[in-house]
């Protein structure tokens, strides 16, 4: 850094911190800190933050740089504001020109109180406050992707649970859209608990798969080989009509998987292939 | 020096493997095994995999000819106690292994049989 630039960088920082107070001022109504249920001293210590951090920045020769350490300190801060507006529903951009917004009261400032400021130290005000965007755009978009992360892992465990249906049989509900993902977990999980339960007879209940396209089917054969390798037999069983179709469509064989309408009578299979006998008790009619 | 023990239980020869078979040791348990078979005349052979963690497709291969063989010398073979990582493994690579049957574990395989009890005497069934 040179020493003009020093110097420079010096200027803009004292200014922005003989001038805290008025550019608090002209912050704290904003909506990017003030979201309505934040009491005023909690705003205002979060713009004094801001600009603290911002006249380090620019003393420092960082004011480009968003992974600097000035802006670094202020990820806090940045992740509880940007995370707020993103759990309403916010976009990334959104937020963006929200924070935008925080430029023009401080250029205007800067012109009315400079008398002759240079076209460098306009440059690094304007510098620093672009590359305060950016931080809190890539926090925004971090808390975005990491709520959606969040929210695959809960999806995935919530997709997959092994259910004993009896002393030896046990049963896995499929539901919604399987991906690749999804199967697999599904699969080591009915593996794991074949071998945990000593069961004999696993059930894949796809009542509730709305499409079966070749990967699923691929994943699903491949469970029942493993399983039949391991020494149980699988039953996939309620397969609707149109998926029963398709599969046939596809060319799908599955000629070596037993399969049943529903897992009612998947249920009476397994039970029976155990050892039990299953009969309605005497006089009663139906299944 | 035999690495496998190979254990007589009435007429039901069990092996448990708990090392990792390298190539040569798993060709060599083959011959012993088929040796012991046809000396003894068992009618059955349990072969426990519970310890294994990685079978390839050699041992995979090796296996399921283990269980040709003694089928030709009159004993059923039953592999048992196949991890789930080690099916899932035998199934990207493609073996199913038809033909090879398999058990939970050591006392299903014993059901699947046909002995439900073990006599102290050595007497099967």
């Amino acid at each position: 850094m040179g020493e003009q630039q020093r110097h420079s960088g010096a200027e803009v920082a004292s200014f922005l911190l003989e001038h805290e107070s008025e550019v608090i001022g002209s912050w704290r109504q904003l909506p990017f800190f003030d979201s309505g249920d934040s009491d005023t001293a909690q705003i205002e210590r979060d713009c004094g933050a801001v600009v603290h951090a911002l006249a380090e920045a620019v003393r420092t020769g960082d004011g480009d740089d968003p992974a600097a350490s000035p802006f670094n300190a202020l990820r806090g801060l940045f992740m509880e504001l940007a995370g707020r507006r993103t759990r309403l529903g916010d976009t990334a951009s959104e937020i963006a020109v929200e924070v935008g917004k925080l430029k023009r009261p401080v250029m205007r400032l800067w012109k009315s109180v400079g008398g002759q400021r240079g076209v460098e130290e306009t440059a690094l005000l304007v510098d620093a406050l672009g590359t305060l965007r950016v931080a809190v755009m890539e926090i925004a978009v971090a808390s975005g992707a990491e709520l959606i992360q969040q929210q695959q892992e809960q999806l995935l465990e919530l997709s997959t649970p092994v259910i004993r249906l009896w002393r030896g049989i046990l049963a896995v509900p499929l539901i919604g859209t399987l991906d690749s993902a999804r199967s697999q977990i599904a699969m080591e999980s009915l593996l794991q608990a074949i071998v945990d339960q000593s069961a004999e007879v696993a059930i894949l209940d796809i009542t509730g798969v709305s499409m079966v396209d070749t990967m699923v089917a691929q994943h699903l054969l491949k469970t029942v080989m493993a399983a039949r390798m391991m020494g149980a037999e699988c039953i996939i069983s309620g397969i609707r009509p149109q998926i029963a179709q398709t599969m046939v469509q596809l060319g799908i064989d599955l000629e070596e998987v037993t399969t049943r309408a529903g897992l009612a009578d998947a249920l009476g299979y397994a039970l029976t292939k155990i050892g039990y006998q299953v009969s309605a008790p005497s006089g009663s009619v139906g299944r | 020096m035999n690495a496998l023990p190979l254990l007589r239980i009435g007429d039901v020869l069990l092996v448990s493997i708990q090392i990792e078979l390298h190539d040569e040791l798993a060709l060599r348990f083959q011959r012993e095994l088929a040796e012991k078979v046809a000396d003894e005349g068992v009618r059955g052979v349990i072969i426990d995999i519970s310890a294994l963690e990685i079978v390839d497709s050699f041992l995979g291969r090796v296996l399921h000819d283990i269980a040709a063989t003694t089928s030709v010398l009159a004993a059923r073979t039953v592999v048992v106690g196949m991890r789930p990582a080690v099916a899932i493994t035998l199934v990207e690579l493609g073996l199913s292994l038809h033909g090879l049957r398999t058990a939970l574990n050591v006392e299903a395989g014993l059901r699947q049989l046909g002995i439900r009890r073990l006599d102290v005497s050595g007497e099967a069934r």
